[in-house]
């Protein structure tokens, strides 16, 4: 238990999706100008997140790993050359059934990330989170800590992110730096203060 | 090769440059900077699969259903992706160890799907090639740029080799870890950009809010 609890502040302070491996950027920087819009686009990647790594996680013990098929007969069968075209199969199928959930579900909820939804598919973070989980060998408790945490982490940077940028909208800033340029700076100082947290450890 | 063929190939490098005017594929441009033998294979990487992706689904435009396009084009990117990640693990394992994910995630850079979606599915295959290919080098340009910055103030030295003598090998300089640091790379774009759209003057972007002078008050 104390191994995930760790594991969980790592991945959201620490190793940080956005701020520390860059990943998710471009909807980072697209997606951040409001609040409202920004929490939700958050809430929906931990969502995605949550789901995606422990069933990619699944699917990588019982059908990918050396061996993994011994179950279906094949012992020497090693298909981890498959991998990137399952786990990007799986994020597309799932955030397809999510989609389709909610809508008939949660309107409401549907409503308010209706858009983001399918963007989620091509977001690198989550792809990126199935990734590092294969990369270290997570078993299915620590992938689902991993997928928790990770999105959550993701999903605080972006909120803090706009909050910022709400305020930032007011200032006089040179012309080249406009909108982009100075969302890049501000990014940058955040990685740095994400830092401090380096240390920490549980 | 015609006028077109060329602005083709060129307007992507500073004109149109897919990560400072598009903000697209930003995520791998920031991570696998800090050194450039790593950037270097990166950009090929990137540049191939590019070029590849827009060459294929530009062949096969007219037989895929609109509805499932973008599940057609991701098993054309993601077969290209892990051709390309078995040849870097073959033939410079080290480097894949360093690169780790990215390779993977160039699946989602939206480089690659967002030269599929407005130009492959539209044009003719071998101008999409050459289309995929003009994108690639610009995001390669970046890419190179930003890595020879953080690798010889960073570390003194370009593709591993001694630049600046550092003053744990008895030389004068201090290196810069900062720019080794994750963080450093969001300044360095921050910076490029500055000066990108400094030059041209087309690409600044419009405010939102004016602040009001004294006379206008």
């Amino acid at each position: 238990m104390e191994g995930l609890i760790s594991l969980a502040v790592k991945a959201i302070f620490v190793e940080n999706l956005a701020l520390s491996f860059f990943l998710g950027m471009c909807t980072f920087i697209a997606v951040s100008k409001k609040i409202s819009t920004a929490i939700g686009l958050g809430v929906s990647v931990m969502i995605v997140q949550s789901i995606t790594v422990p069933a990619n996680n699944i699917i990588l013990t019982y059908i990918l790993k050396p061996g993994a098929l011994a179950w279906a007969g094949f012992p020497d069968v090693d298909l981890t050359f498959l991998g990137l075209i399952s786990y990007i199969g799986v994020i597309a199928a799932l955030v397809q059934i999510l989609e389709m959930i909610l809508d008939k579900y949660f309107p409401p909820l549907y409503n308010a990330l209706g858009i983001f939804l399918p963007l989620i598919t091509v977001n690198c973070a989550i792809l990126g989170g199935s990734l590092f989980m294969v990369e270290r060998d997570y078993n299915f408790s620590e992938a689902t800590t991993y997928g928790i945490a990770s999105g959550f982490g993701w999903a605080l940077a972006i909120a803090t992110m706009a909050g910022v940028r709400e305020k930032l909208k007011y200032s006089d800033i040179p012309d080249g730096l406009q909108g982009l340029g100075i969302t890049f700076i501000t990014a940058g100082l955040m990685a740095m203060a994400f830092m401090c947290f380096s240390g920490v450890k549980l | 090769m015609s006028q077109t063929r060329k602005q083709l190939l060129t307007d992507p490098l500073v004109d149109n440059n897919p990560i400072t005017l598009q903000v697209l594929g930003i995520c791998s441009a920031l991570a696998v900077t800090s050194s450039l033998n790593v950037a270097f294979v990166m950009s090929l990487a990137v540049i191939a699969v590019c070029g590849f992706s827009s060459l294929f689904i530009s062949f096969l435009r007219h037989y895929i259903p609109n509805s499932i396009r973008i599940i057609v084009q991701m098993v054309i990117i993601a077969s290209l992706v892990i051709l390309v990640d078995q040849i870097i693990k073959a033939y410079a394992y080290e480097i894949s160890k360093t690169l780790s994910v990215f390779v993977g995630l160039i699946i989602t850079n939206c480089i690659v799907m967002g030269r599929a979606e407005a130009f492959a599915m539209k044009n003719k295959p071998f101008d999409s090639f050459i289309d995929g290919v003009g994108n690639g080098l610009g995001y390669s340009l970046l890419l190179m740029g930003v890595g020879v910055i953080r690798e010889l103030f960073g570390s003194g030295s370009l593709f591993g080799i001694m630049i600046f003598e550092s003053v744990s090998n008895g030389g004068w300089y201090v290196p810069n870890g900062l720019l080794l640091l994750p963080p450093s790379a969001f300044f360095i774009i921050g910076f490029f950009i500055w000066g990108v759209r400094t030059w041209k003057k087309s690409q600044v972007e419009a405010r939102e809010y004016k602040i009001q002078t004294l006379e206008e008050h």
